[in-house]
C-alpha cells in the first residue's frame, strides 16, 4: 500500500500542473483594456494648442453634453485614415470634438492640420505623453466618447464606418 | 569660520544628493515593477517605447508630487488595470499564485522526508 501511495500522489500533482499550464497558456497574454468604461474622466491641465494658454478639464467638460475625445499624432500613419471620420463627427450636431496631441512637434501638428483640415473644436498639447496616461491611453490613436463627465466608449485604434454608426447612434 | 561655513555647506549639497538618490531608486524599483503594455515581457524600466518614456517622466512626476509608492501603482491600476504590475496584489484571484510555491514547497518537504529520512529508520 505504501509503494502505491507515492506514484499515484505524484501522477496527481503532475496532472495538476499540467492543468494549470494548459489554462494558464491558453489564456491570451495581450493586453485588453475593457474593463475601463463607465469610469469617470480623470482631471488634468494641459497646454492649448493654438493660443499656448493653460486649461483644466473642468473647465473642458459640461456635463450635459457630448463630447468625443481623440488622441492623434502627425507621425501616427493611422490617424490620417481616421481623419476623415472625425470630419464626419464635426457635422453632426450636439458633439464638441477635442483633440489631444500626443508627443508631436507643433509645426508638424499644424502642416498635418492644414493639410487635412481642422475637425477639433479644441486642442489640447501633450508633449511628454503624460496627459494621455491619465486616460489610460497607451498608442494612437484612440478615442473616447464622454458624457456626463463619464468615459462612455472607447476606441483603440483608428475610427472607421461601423463605429462612426455605433456612436452616432449612441449621441442621439 | 569661514572655511567651516563652507565645509557645511558642502555637508548640506552632499545631503541633498543622497536624498535625490533614494528618489532615484524608489523610481527605479517602481518602473521595474511595471509592465510595459506596449511590449510585452518588457518593465517599463527596460522599455524604450513612447508608452514607457511616457510612463516614466509620470511616475517622476508623481514622486515629487509626493505620491507614496502604493499611490502610484493604485493610480495606474485604476487606468490599466492590475496587468500593468508585475507583482500582482494578494487577492481572491491571486491567492493560488502566491500559495502555490509555499505549498510545492511543503508537499516536496514531506516527500523528502517520507523517501530518505522516515525510511532509515
Amino acid at each position: 500500500m505504501k509503494v502505491k501511495f507515492f506514484p499515484s500522489f505524484l501522477f496527481l500533482i503532475l496532472i495538476l500542473i499540467f492543468l494549470i499550464f494548459y489554462k494558464g497558456l491558453n489564456k491570451s497574454n495581450i493586453y485588453s483594456p475593457d474593463n475601463i468604461i463607465e469610469k469617470k474622466i480623470p482631471s488634468f491641465s494641459g497646454k492649448q494648442f493654438y493660443n499656448n494658454l493653460y486649461i483644466t478639464s473642468e473647465e473642458i467638460f459640461d456635463e450635459e453634453k457630448f463630447y468625443l475625445m481623440n488622441i492623434w499624432a502627425s507621425w501616427c500613419v493611422p490617424c490620417r485614415e481616421e481623419h476623415s471620420f472625425l470630419m464626419k463627427f464635426k457635422k453632426l450636431d450636439g458633439l464638441e470634438i477635442i483633440g489631444l496631441n500626443y508627443k508631436d512637434k507643433n509645426e508638424n501638428a499644424k502642416t498635418f492640420l492644414s493639410e487635412l483640415k481642422d475637425p477639433y473644436d479644441l486642442i489640447i498639447v501633450d508633449r511628454d505623453g503624460t496627459i494621455a496616461i491619465e486616460w489610460g491611453a497607451y498608442g494612437v490613436p484612440e478615442t473616447f466618447l464622454i458624457y456626463d463627465k463619464k468615459i462612455v466608449k472607447k476606441v483603440i485604434g483608428p475610427l472607421n464606418d461601423d463605429l462612426f454608426f455605433e456612436i452616432k447612434d449612441l449621441i442621439k | 569660520m569661514k572655511l567651516l561655513r563652507f565645509m557645511l555647506v558642502i555637508l548640506l549639497i552632499c545631503n541633498f544628493n543622497v536624498l535625490k538618490a533614494e528618489n532615484k531608486n524608489l523610481e527605479i524599483k517602481i518602473n521595474k515593477n511595471l509592465r510595459c503594455l506596449i511590449c510585452q515581457g518588457q518593465s517599463v524600466h527596460d522599455s524604450d517605447s513612447e508608452f514607457a518614456n511616457s510612463l516614466k517622466i509620470l511616475v517622476k512626476q508623481k514622486l515629487d508630487d509626493g505620491y507614496e509608492e502604493e499611490e502610484i501603482y493604485n493610480f495606474l491600476k485604476n487606468r490599466y488595470g492590475e496587468w500593468i504590475l508585475y507583482e500582482p496584489k494578494f487577492s481572491k484571484n491571486t491567492y493560488f499564485l502566491w500559495l502555490l510555491p509555499i505549498l510545492m514547497f511543503v508537499v516536496g518537504g514531506a516527500i523528502i522526508l517520507k523517501l530518505f529520512i522516515l525510511k532509515k529508520n
